[in-house]
């Protein structure tokens, strides 16, 4: 184990891999009506990251909302270069209604990166990747690895009205075929869906799907998978309290070899193989 | 630099601060070394598996949160075989949290653990007992007495006692852990309590009730701290609510050995370091060589002119 001293860590990366570090807010603008972008100045210690991790933010305490347990985020974009990390999230409750407070020039307080992100197995050459909501700020991490190792990208966006739908010049920038569906436009649905992505299998010879933020696209997908042996991962999310492993509160169940067990969405998680997940 | 050493019995810890159990794994230490609490607790393990309870097994109320995880756990024989081997690159006492279903079943699981690399085991007496109605060993004398005396017999490791709040008997109950031969208690674990979103009218755990942690639970385990200490001889390690040094030095004050840290890790899981250095700090400060010069010294002066007005005001009332 190290012999280092001890101390409050949050400088010097090694051997640590978890770090609390406080950020200085850069940029934090409206997306669209509902969503906003957190962009913080970020130490190099907390970029050794990976699309599909998350960050445990302590959201700061307001006169009349005072979240009290840290909100796990997942990871919109992360540049080393830059020194920068940003998130992507939906005004929804008590912890993002103080954090779309947050002013450029304040600190936020931040834990991580956390978790286990997605995989890219050799053999998943054209990928699709579909999402709605802020399942999609999760996956364009993941166009831009994607991009970065070469393989062909195809993504559905869900959402409620086309002014929602958000992340398509992220994708269509990252190579990606971007297909849009929407309720307004009465495409989103389940039927309508199965029928585009089994034609983008049989036209774009899809061999991998990658999801998040939504049930019901992941059963659908786990159908349309298992129908069309196509495997894939999933991130998911559940109540979290320490984000790092200890109090087990997190936990989804899993199907493998044929019986289920208990595993952290923190920890083992918060992605996971597409046809594991009940 | 003062001396931060604490004796809880015959161990003596390097500075008083450890984690609680439930909120402490081998994963902490990617984010801090260790080696530098003065002791490791365990996440209570059971002999047998255990699933836990339904999710959601956290959420959070003002100043504290509740949890119900229910005591998941891979079985004694994982825990020994895949758990015991991380702690031993530490110095650290490691003190393993264990429980149980009867006393009986208490005392077998103790000499189970009873194997090098454990420096104590803290006994969980908050589970509910299948032999009482489910009612909590910690609730009663009687029951808390039964589960330690059989410890005693079983094993010859110290015996930490982690009492309840869920009780009007605290001082009856920590008497009895003492005299059936608990080495301290541990005061003290979650309250039970229940939280109800008013929008769907659901109540927000899985398991419907859960027990309370954090800054708001600490009067209440202060409380618990200073009764058990003035009544027992045996060390008292204070535990509930604690995320700052002054919360720390209140315990200590009350009379309090040492200390557990919990539910505020999870807040900033660099909490339990920065304690060890601030009260480092303030000990010197306050210009204290050690952390012995603080344990008991709360000034309750007024505590007899209290008692005198109360019983006046009683009497007036009537």
């Amino acid at each position: 184990m190290p012999a280092s001293p001890c101390v409050v860590p949050d400088s010097i990366s090694r051997p640590y891999s978890v770090h609390e570090v406080d950020c200085r807010v850069k940029t934090h603008d409206w997306v669209n009506g509902e969503y906003r972008r957190l962009v913080l100045s970020a130490p190099r210690s907390v970029l050794d990251c990976e699309p599909g991790q998350f960050f445990h933010l302590l959201c700061p305490q307001m006169e009349g909302l005072q979240p009290y347990l840290r909100r796990p985020m997942s990871i919109y974009s992360y540049d080393r270069i830059r020194g920068e990390l940003s998130f992507l999230y939906k005004v929804a409750g008590t912890g993002t209604g103080t954090l779309a407070r947050l002013q450029p020039g304040e600190h936020l307080n931040i834990v991580g990166p956390l978790g286990r992100g997605f995989e890219i197995r050799r053999e998943w050459r054209r990928p699709l990747l579909v999402a709605r909501g802020v399942g999609l700020a999760t996956l364009a991490p993941l166009a831009g690895e994607c991009a970065r190792l070469g393989r062909q990208l195809t993504a559905v966006c869900s959402a409620r009205s086309p002014d929602l739908v958000m992340s398509t010049d992220l994708f269509r920038f990252f190579g990606a075929e971007v297909i849009t569906v929407t309720d307004a436009e009465d495409n989103s649905d389940v039927k309508s869906l199965t029928l585009l992505i089994e034609g983008l299998i049989r036209t774009r010879g899809i061999d991998a799907f990658f999801t998040c933020g939504s049930a019901r696209l992941l059963r659908m997908l786990q159908e349309i998978g298992a129908r069309h042996g196509i495997g894939g991962q999933v991130a998911v999310e559940q109540h979290m309290a320490c984000g790092i492993g200890m109090c087990q509160a997190c936990v989804r169940t899993f199907l493998r070899d044929g019986s289920t067990f208990n595993l952290r969405v923190c920890r083992e998680g918060p992605v996971f193989d597409l046809h594991e997940v009940l | 630099m003062a001396d931060l050493r604490t004796m809880i019995g015959s161990l003596t810890l390097k500075n008083p601060i450890m984690p609680a159990s439930g909120t402490f794994s081998e994963e902490l230490a990617e984010v801090f070394d260790l080696d530098c609490l003065g002791a490791h607790v365990t996440k209570t393990i059971t002999r047998g598996k255990r699933s836990g309870n339904p999710v959601p097994r956290v959420c959070e109320v003002n100043g504290a949160m509740l949890n119900s995880i229910g005591i998941p756990s891979k079985g004694a024989p994982w825990f020994l075989q895949n758990t015991l081997p991380f702690y031993r690159d530490y110095e650290a006492p490691l003190v393993i949290s264990i429980s149980a279903n009867t006393a009986d079943e208490f005392a077998r699981f103790a000499e189970e653990v009873s194997v090098p690399g454990v420096a104590a085991i803290e006994v969980n007496i908050s589970c509910p007992n299948i032999e009482d109605d489910g009612k909590a060993f910690a609730m009663k004398p009687g029951a808390t007495g039964d589960v330690v005396r059989r410890m005693r017999s079983a094993t010859h490791l110290p015996l930490w006692a982690k009492l309840s709040p869920n009780t009007g008997e605290v001082v009856e109950v920590a008497l009895a852990a003492e005299e059936a031969g608990a080495d301290a208690l541990v005061t003290a674990n979650t309250m039970l309590a229940m939280a109800i979103d008013s929008r769907t009218g659901r109540a927000r755990l899985g398991n419907i009730m859960g027990g309370l942690s954090g800054p708001a639970l600490k009067p209440i385990t202060l409380r618990m701290t200073y009764q058990c200490a003035r009544a027992v001889s045996i060390p008292v390690i204070g535990c509930g609510g604690i995320s700052t040094v002054d919360d720390v030095i209140e315990y200590l004050v009350a009379g309090a050995h040492a200390v557990q840290v919990g539910t505020a890790t999870f807040i900033s899981p660099s909490t339990m370091p920065r304690l060890v250095r601030e009260l480092d700090e303030a000990l010197d400060s306050r210009g204290l060589p050690s952390v012995d010069a603080l344990i008991g010294t709360v000034d309750v002066t007024n505590e007899a002119v209290a008692v005198a007005e109360m019983r006046d005001g009683c009497h007036a009332a009537r």
